[in-house]
């Protein structure tokens, strides 16, 4: 039952996506609710305003969050295609290695920049 | 006599050919082929088998769309030669292939044993704790017209391979069971009489099962029984999500009603001959 | 039996692509893993980009190379391919838990199938991502 579970949690995280990507395509291309996250107003994707939504621990963990699922989503898309043009079962394991390394590398990478973001603003804000 | 039909046409028939003993890669052959109005692909061939190449070959059966034998790709798509009449498809040639997804043995005839193998691993029949139940029946089971109508549209499949020539996902991965197979484990799996849903799931909810399948849907549009497998597997994604998060109500196989005792046996009637044959051991 | 040589007869990618067939589902499928690959691409690529900011690297602010116009056109075929996918999946996530296929009836010539009853909302998630992608188009433009 593991392609059931793998599967499942494919869809869970495609419906979450919905919901977090969607959000993060308003913030980032629409200009209503502009106060609440990009205060500056030169664009809801300026460096002042990034730094802004660093600084608020909802955007950092949201980020983490949506990195997570979108990663996860996306491999496992890139995992059922590569699976269906019939490799060995020692290519399906090298294939599966190599895209959760992949994956771990880049929310590690991903997660480490939302912090440090996180901290730089804290440290911008207080000094 | 009035003439009751219009008079012929002629069509090309462009015939994917493969002779093992001779080719080395099939190539295609053209036949003419008088055509009238009414004709079925399945009379082109005779035709061309009677009067114009004999050693052209081709399964069919029935004639009629209920033994599954003449399923080829008739101008790319999958379909029986029996129930498709030539001028729906064709104005001046029509082309005939073997199914895909399959090897040809030779000329139209394709290789199925890949795709049987596949349905009798997921167990395509009843299944119950007690073999006894089924192969040494001493009851009806007991089954409505709404419990029937949960299966039956996927028991009218006649094994025609066409949806699996059709499905993209055969196209690329050999070990997908298919839109085939896959319905035939729902069949069963819905059907009320069947205790093996937990043990077809090991298979079906695996890496070669229905979770391939992304809904392409050409194996609904090239059924040409209805069976809408495409909607069979769907509904069985649905009972393995179900049954891997717990949510699937406990199921139990309907009772073995007791045959109707206490009549009196007629005098001028004779008993029931002694049985000859034992079940088979499965 | 003697044991004829058997032929190879798979469509392999070419299958993918409807392999010269019709049927509107199978091309949205098509579609669907396209798109997924280039969001996936992009996705990849913007980790990485947006990653910079923990070293004060904007490399998106105005004036930077990803405002030139190359960037700008691609930036709005993933919106468009995230349009689609978002959209299409939502029919996919409805089908393929067995919601929007109806139930399993008696088979009737002439035969209609799930592909029939899952048409509309096939039809519906496709203005909607024509909707979706009119209104980034003019974001876009507006900027």
């Amino acid at each position: 039952m593991k392609e059931t579970k793998y599967w499942t949690w494919h869809m869970a995280a495609g419906a979450a996506l919905l919901f977090l990507l969607g959000l993060h395509m308003l913030i980032m291309h629409t200009g209503g609710f502009a106060q609440w996250f990009a205060p500056h107003g030169n664009g809801a994707d300026s460096p002042q305003n990034s730094l802004f939504r660093d600084g608020k621990l909802f955007f950092t963990l949201t980020y983490v969050l949506m990195l997570a699922v979108a990663l996860y989503h996306g491999l496992y898309g890139l995992r059922t295609m590569l699976f269906e043009l019939t490799f060995g079962p020692a290519a399906e394991k090298t294939i599966t290695v190599i895209l959760v390394a992949a994956g771990l590398g880049l929310f590690g990478l991903g997660t480490w920049a939302a912090v440090a973001a996180h901290a730089i603003a804290l440290a911008g804000a207080r000094g | 006599m009035p003439e009751l039909s219009t008079a012929p046409r002629t069509i090309e028939f462009h015939i994917r050919r493969y002779l093992p003993e001779t080719d080395s890669a099939p190539h295609w052959q053209v036949y003419e082929v008088p055509v009238r109005k009414g004709m079925t692909v399945l009379e082109g061939l005779h035709y061309i088998k009677n009067q114009l190449d004999p050693t052209l070959a081709w399964r069919y059966s029935c004639r009629m769309g209920t033994c599954g034998s003449c399923g080829m790709l008739l101008n790319g798509r999958p379909a029986l030669a029996c129930n498709t009449q030539i001028l729906d498809i064709a104005e001046e040639s029509l082309t005939l292939a073997p199914l895909c997804n399959f090897e040809i043995i030779r000329d139209l005839v394709p290789d199925l044993c890949s795709m049987f193998d596949k349905h009798s691993l997921v167990r395509p029949y009843i299944l119950r704790a007690n073999e006894g139940e089924i192969n040494d029946p001493a009851g009806e089971f007991y089954q409505s017209p709404e419990q029937l109508e949960r299966y039956v549209q996927f028991a009218f499949c006649i094994k025609c391979g066409c949806c699996m020539a059709a499905c993209p996902t055969l196209a690329t991965d050999a070990r997908y069971l298919g839109p085939m197979p896959l319905a035939a484990g729902q069949r069963y799996n819905a059907d009320t009489r069947d205790a093996g849903r937990r043990e077809r799931n090991l298979l079906t909810g695996g890496p070669a099962g229905v979770f391939r399948c992304h809904y392409a849907g050409e194996c609904s549009h090239v059924c040409p029984k209805g069976v809408d497998p495409a909607k069979a597997l769907q509904l069985l994604k649905r009972y393995l999500v179900l049954d891997y998060l717990g949510l699937h109500g406990r199921t139990t196989p309907c009772e073995k009603l007791e045959g109707p005792g206490g009549g009196e046996r007629r005098p001028e009637i004779s008993a029931a001959p002694e049985k000859t044959v034992e079940p088979a051991r499965r | 039996m003697a044991e004829a040589r058997r032929h190879e007869n798979k469509l392999g990618l070419w299958g993918w692509l409807g392999g010269g067939r019709w049927g509107i589902e199978r091309y949205a499928y098509a579609l669907h893993r396209l798109t997924g690959l280039g969001i996936l691409f992009y996705f990849l690529l913007h980790i990485v980009v947006t990653s910079l900011r923990a070293k004060g690297i904007y490399l998106w602010a105005a004036g930077g190379i990803l405002h030139n116009s190359f960037f700008k056109v691609g930036e709005f075929l993933v919106f468009s391919a995230f349009a689609y996918h978002a959209l299409n999946g939502i029919r996919l996530i409805l089908v393929e838990l067995g919601f929007a296929v109806g139930k399993p009836i008696e088979p009737v010539y002439p035969y209609q199938s799930s592909l029939n009853v899952q048409r509309p909302l096939l039809v519906a998630m496709m203005i909607l991502a024509l909707v979706l992608l009119a209104a980034g188009g003019y974001t876009a433009l507006a900027r």
